[in-house]
This record gives C-alpha cells, structure tokens and sequence, in this order.
C-alpha cells in the first residue's frame, strides 16, 4: 500500500498508509485466486469469509463486500489498520509461500473505509427484552455488543473514562488509526442500538450486583488491561520518566499534543529513550517523534527477531529515524539533582541456550555496562490485569497473576458473569475481538438455559 | 454532564459545590475521591469527596483555586455542568474503633479530615484535632470541625487565630500529653511529611492520603505513583491513603512539581482570556 514520505509522515499526526485508490484495489482483489478450500479463512480470530468479499471488491462491489465482513467483524475498519494480518489471514494465502500472500488486510480497510458512511446495517429483527451489560468499551466489549445486538438483545456498554473505545481511543495513536474511523465505527454500532454510558467504573460507580438488581440478565466483563509494569529497578519514578500508557493517554485520550489549547500537559523532550520491543513501544516511539524529539532511541532487551512488535511497525519506525538498541537491558535509571533523569545505566544481554520449552535464556554479558544519556523515559513493559473489579466481586475467581478464569464459554466462576480480552489474558485487537464474539454465543447459550 | 446544584464560597478563593451524581452519591465511602474535567479541551483531576447528600443524590467537592482547572471551576454557578464527573475511587478510610486518634488538617486537607473524622467518631473514637492554616480566613469548616471533635486545637502562620506556628508544634505537645493510638492528617505534602518525621519517632502509627498528579485515577496509566516501603504503588488503586512512615516523601515532592512550568502557562492563558468577554470559554 502506498505510504508517506517518512521524513514528512513524522512530523504529523495524519494517517502513515495512504489507502488503495479503486484501481489498485482491483489490481490486489484480482491476485486472489479463490481457492476451493481456503486456508486464509482459518488464520482470522473472528473466521471472515475472506474469498466471498475478496471476490465482491474483484467485482468493484465495496458494499457487498462489506456486509461480508460485518457477519463476522463489527469493526472492520479498525481491524483493517490494527490487525497483524501477516501472522494472521496473509500468512495462511495459499501465495504466501511464494511471499506474495494478497493484501487481505489492505482490501479490508478499502471495503470498510469506502462504504464508511453508506447506511448498511442490517435492521434487527427478532428484538427480545432481555438487557445484557458489557463493562468496558474496548474491542472485546465492542465486538460482544455487537454480536448479541444483532442476536436481538438490549445491549448497554458501560466505560470508565470520558470517551468510548478503550485502547483504540486512548493507546493506539492517530497516525495508525484516525479518531474519526473509531467514531465513525461507534456511531454505527449505536445506530443499532447499541447503549453506551460513560464515566461509570463498574465496582465502584455501579456495583455488579446493582447490575443484576437492575434487570441485566447477563453481564460480560471486559476491563482490558490495567495496570503498567515498571522494571523495579532503580530510579524508576524520576521525573519524566513515564509509562507508555500515561505517555500515550496524554496524547491520544487527553490531546496534549495541543496544550496549551487542550489542558493536559505533556514533556516535549529533545531526547527519549523507549524501553521495550512491542507494538505499544513503537506507537510511543514514533508518537515522541511526532512531538518533535530529535534522537528517539528504542531499547529492546533481545535482538529484533524476538520483538512482539509487527514488522510493518518496525519498519515504519526506523523509517522515520527510531535508532533500535537491542540486547540491551537497563540496570538503574540516574537522575540529576532535582530528580529529573538524565542517563540510563545499560547492560549488553546475549540469548542462551534453548530450554525444553523453547525458550532461549537470557544471559547479560558481564563487564558490559555502558551510560545512555537521555532527558526522557517511555517504559513500554506490559500491563498487570487491573485488580479493582475483580476484588469488589465476592466469589469471582481470578488466577495467580489476576486474570480471571473462564470455562469454554467464557463464564466466569459466577453464572451470568462471563470475561473476555485483556483481562483474561490476551494480546491483540483482534484475539480481544474474537473472545467478545465468543463470549456473545456463551451469554446466548446461558440466557436460553437459564 | 453533572449539574452543579449549590455553589458556596467557604473561604478566600476556596468553593463548595455539590455536584448532581446519584451513583456516585450512592456508592462513596470517606476516603474516596473522584475525577472530573470540566468541557472537552479540560484535563482530568482528581478531588476528595467532601460529603454526599443521598436523597438528593448529590456529591460534595471542595476546592482552592491553585491552579487553571480550580480557577475555571470556580467560575462557573450554580446550574451550570461539569462535563465528566468519576467516582467514587480509590480504597475507602479503614473505620474502627483505634481508641484516642489525632486528626491533623492543613489547608483544604480539612475538607477531606471532616467526614473521615466524623465516621471515625461515630464508632467510638476520642478525637482530638489540630487545624493548621496560613491565617485566620484560610481556615475552613470551623463549625464542622468543633462539632466531630473532643478537643481542638488551632494553629496560623502570622497567628491571627490559635497560636503562631504550626501543626506540628500543637502536635508534640498532644503526644507528650497524652497516649495517642493513631494520627490521621491531610493537608499540603510538607505538613504531612513532617507529622510524619514526628510521630514515626515517638512509633505511633500515622495514615496521610496522598495526592499525586493523576490522569485517568483508574490505574491505567501510572502517573500517580509512589514509593512506600521501597516499592512502587498507584495512589489512585492501592490509595490514596498509605502508612506515613513507608512515604517516600522527597520523591513525592519533586514529582508533584513535573509541570509547574507548563501550569503556569495554562494559568496565563486563562487569565488573559477571562479579562475580556469576547473570548471567554
């Protein structure tokens, strides 16, 4: 797909991929060579007929190639932008061993982004009066309500903060996934019907049993991911060193790109240093280029093969000038004297041996330390599950590390109360979104039983 | 949106609203705090619920104006809405019976002391409280205080009400007095740092509740930490209230401080455009 110029693209917020024009669409939809028995089906978390609406767009048929992909996918346009593909639908194209797999991913985002503003939602037959609550309105929370909209059920979408979406509103940054894609998606699930009540953090706001008081006859939890990992080294809570999530809250949910016209300040730094090797590393990386840093360096604990982050953001990021330091670990964040950090201390890692498990060991090279100087820390590390739902909610099961357990259904060790996303494990968008819908059959299934 | 029902000027520059928000109203504890922001360019801040009035579904917020949010909330009147208005969050105050308890209040920190001191009365505590302040005006909820405590103590900078000096000064005294079982004190950080210094040495144990810079107050984000006991902790989801004597306090000052620059130019913006009419809002 064609891209912007990265010396340019970096200066703003505007969207990197530029999008097919109708003649490169059908160029790509035409490659696909609509196989009998199609493998790329199988390689998508959410099972889209992918042949079916390749063949529609082959045809110059957006929208009907669109209502396709809404069987399976409420969200087609975030998906589009946001989904691994090459691990994903690519990498099972019957092409992909030649290395040519179609741009499934690419054609997804021409349906959904041409047909954006067509009123195509089917109309909902077979409505029932039964109220179902989803609590958090990220991609899991989303594609459940989705899904059991459609079933008919009254769907009512419960979110914390002041603005739907969860990491697509306030993680994942503008120049991957426009707002305006994200509202224009929001706008078609609540033209559905779809209910969706903010500033209201279910356990506190509202508890889960006023929820069930309140006639919900199902509840399906979705809070995401909560809490970020710091190193637990030390110097770790020096001045302007933050987590990718507050760094990226400011920017993407608060727009403190724009202070002082926006309230929410945020550091511009000359020079930052992001520490870890996933998606959301990149996203902070790039982002503080985007606020006008001049050396952005990325720290990576093993080399860049063992990276979680997707390629295509890997090379989007040192396109535009992210300097990637790998087998590297930090050993203590140095601050100056009014506790503003100033340098990181380094220790050069080597991978080991590979353990029955397949994992290889990580062994620091003796000797090795070394100083980088900095004026600004993004700790991108991960996320702990956040313990405050779970831990107001008398007799709901989580295991060692906070995730909540389910069954096959997704329910919970409470009935009527199932989970899904990051909050019982998880990693991407998609697997989120593929845990909604599956938690949709399971309070399907229940309600019929119950 | 959240209408502002009553709006009350307690003191110089420092305002009283209740705040149309029956879940919240329904659902908080003493201790707990919410997060609001006032219009869509606003930023998110966290303040400590003052009160609730259940039967009219209304929460109590008290405020000084310090910086760009509190000033431009305390333009706004009765009738008026917030935009967004979360809660309540936060661990609630531990309520039971500890024997003789010290409240130390410093500033606006009162606001927060007088419902926690109330509850903590009811189930049998002796309360005795000491109030701290710049001068006489700048002491809030007079009335409220005297009612919730067996004894009282006053203290000024420039000693226009109580004696000239500070907490801590009345503070000393009452422990060498008295067997004191508990200290619980809000107010500005250095006040509680060094209610701290001084009850950590005579070992009696002291809860302070922190007010870090917050962003999201849902533990997502990460900007609201501390370190207490050598580990990191989120004040806005394992507080906001700790054990004084593991707060490391210097950090918590220098971090407090992260964008004092930044503030004072969202505080000159205001200010320049609250003086003509044209560009108001």
């Amino acid at each position: 797909m064609p891209e912007r110029d990265p010396n340019i693209r970096k200066k703003d917020f505007e969207q990197v991929n530029c999008g097919y024009t109708q003649s490169e669409m059908l160029k790509e939809a035409k490659r696909c060579l609509q196989c009998q028995k199609p493998l790329c089906i199988h390689g998508c978390p959410v099972g889209i007929n992918i042949p079916e609406f390749v063949r529609y767009l082959s045809n110059n048929n957006p929208k009907q190639a669109v209502i396709v992909l809404k069987q399976k996918n409420n969200l087609p346009a975030v998906c589009s932008r946001v989904c691994p593909q090459e691990n994903q639908c690519e990498k099972f194209c019957i092409l992909a061993k030649k290395n040519e797999s179609v741009s499934i991913g690419n054609l997804e985002r021409y349906a959904a982004d041409t047909t954006a503003r067509d009123d195509l939602n089917d109309v909902i037959i077979n409505k029932k009066d039964i109220k179902i609550a989803i609590v958090g309105s990220g991609p899991a929370g989303l594609a459940c309500g989705g899904d059991l909209l459609k079933m008919g059920y009254n769907v009512t979408v419960y979110e914390s903060l002041h603005n739907a979406g969860g990491v697509l509103r306030y993680g994942i940054p503008k120049f991957r996934l426009p707002k305006d894609v994200l509202d224009l998606e929001l706008y078609n699930l609540k033209k559905l019907g779809i209910k969706i009540i903010l500033n209201t953090f279910i356990g506190r706001t509202k508890t889960i049993k006023e929820l069930f008081d309140e006639g919900y006859g199902a509840i399906f939890i979705a809070t995401g991911a909560g809490l970020p990992i710091f190193p637990k080294i030390s110097g770790e809570n020096l001045n302007h060193i933050y987590s990718a999530n507050e760094f990226l809250v400011r920017v993407n949910l608060m727009h403190s790109f724009d202070f002082p016209n926006y309230d929410t300040p945020i550091y511009k730094a000359r020079n930052v240093v992001v520490i870890g090797g996933g998606n959301t590393a990149m996203d902070a990386a790039r982002t503080a280029l985007r606020l006008g840093a001049k050396n952005v360096k990325l720290v990576y604990r093993k080399t860049e093969n063992e990276m979680p982050a997707r390629k295509e953001e890997r090379i989007h990021a040192k396109e535009e000038g992210v300097e990637f330091i790998t087998s590297t670990n930090p050993l203590r964040f140095i601050g100056n004297e009014k506790r503003f950090v100033k340098a990181i201390e380094c220790m050069k890692t080597e991978l080991g041996e590979v353990d029955n498990l397949g994992r290889r060991y990580l062994s620091k090279i003796i000797g090795s330390d070394y100083i980088i100087e900095t004026d600004m820390v993004i700790l991108a590390l991960g996320l702990h599950p956040n313990p405050t739902l779970p831990s107001l909610v008398d007799g709901l099961i989580v295991d060692s590390h906070g995730y909540i357990i389910t069954d096959d259904s997704l329910m919970t060790s409470l009935p009527g109360i199932f989970a899904g996303g990051d909050i019982i494990g998880g990693a991407t968008v998609i697997e989120a979104m593929g845990m909604g819908k599956k938690a949709a059959e399971g309070i399907k299934k229940y309600l019929k039983n119950n | 949106m959240y209408k502002i029902i009553n709006t009350e000027e307690i003191g110089p520059k420092i305002k009283s609203y209740e705040i149309y928000a029956p879940n919240i109203a329904k659902n908080a504890k003493v201790g707990q705090f919410v997060i609001l922001r006032i219009n869509d360019t606003g930023e998110r801040i966290p303040l400590t619920i003052a009160g609730t009035n259940l039967e009219k579904g209304l929460v109590k917020i008290i405020f000084q104006e310090v910086g760009k949010t509190t000033m431009q909330l305390a333009s706004l009147s009765a009738g008026e809405c917030i935009k967004d208005f979360m809660g309540p969050l936060g661990y609630p105050t531990e309520i039971k019976k500890y024997g003789t308890l010290v409240s130390v209040a410093g500033g606006v920190g009162v606001a927060g002391v007088v419902p926690v001191i109330k509850e903590l009365k009811n189930v049998g505590n002796k309360i005795i409280t000491i109030v701290g302040a710049r001068c006489k005006d700048l002491i809030i909820l007079k009335d409220e205080l005297r009612q919730q405590s067996d004894s009282i103590f006053f203290a000024t900078n420039d000693g226009t009400y109580g004696i000239k000096g500070y907490v801590t000064d009345i503070l000393k005294e009452v422990i060498n007095k008295e067997k004191i079982d508990i200290v619980y004190a809000i107010g500005p950080v250095a006040m509680m740092k060094s209610v701290s210094e001084i009850t950590r040495s005579k070992n009696i144990k002291t809860i302070v509740s922190l007010n870090p810079i917050m962003v999201d107050g849902t533990g997502m984000c990460g900007a609201c930490r501390v370190t207490i006991n050598d580990e990191t902790k989120f004040a806005c989801v394992d507080g906001p209230e700790f054990d004084a004597s593991l707060v490391n306090w210097e950090e918590l000052i220098s971090r407090l401080g992260l964008f004092k620059n930044l503030e004072e130019i969202a505080i000159n913006k205001f200010k320049h455009n609250q003086g003509c009419n044209c560009c108001k809002k």
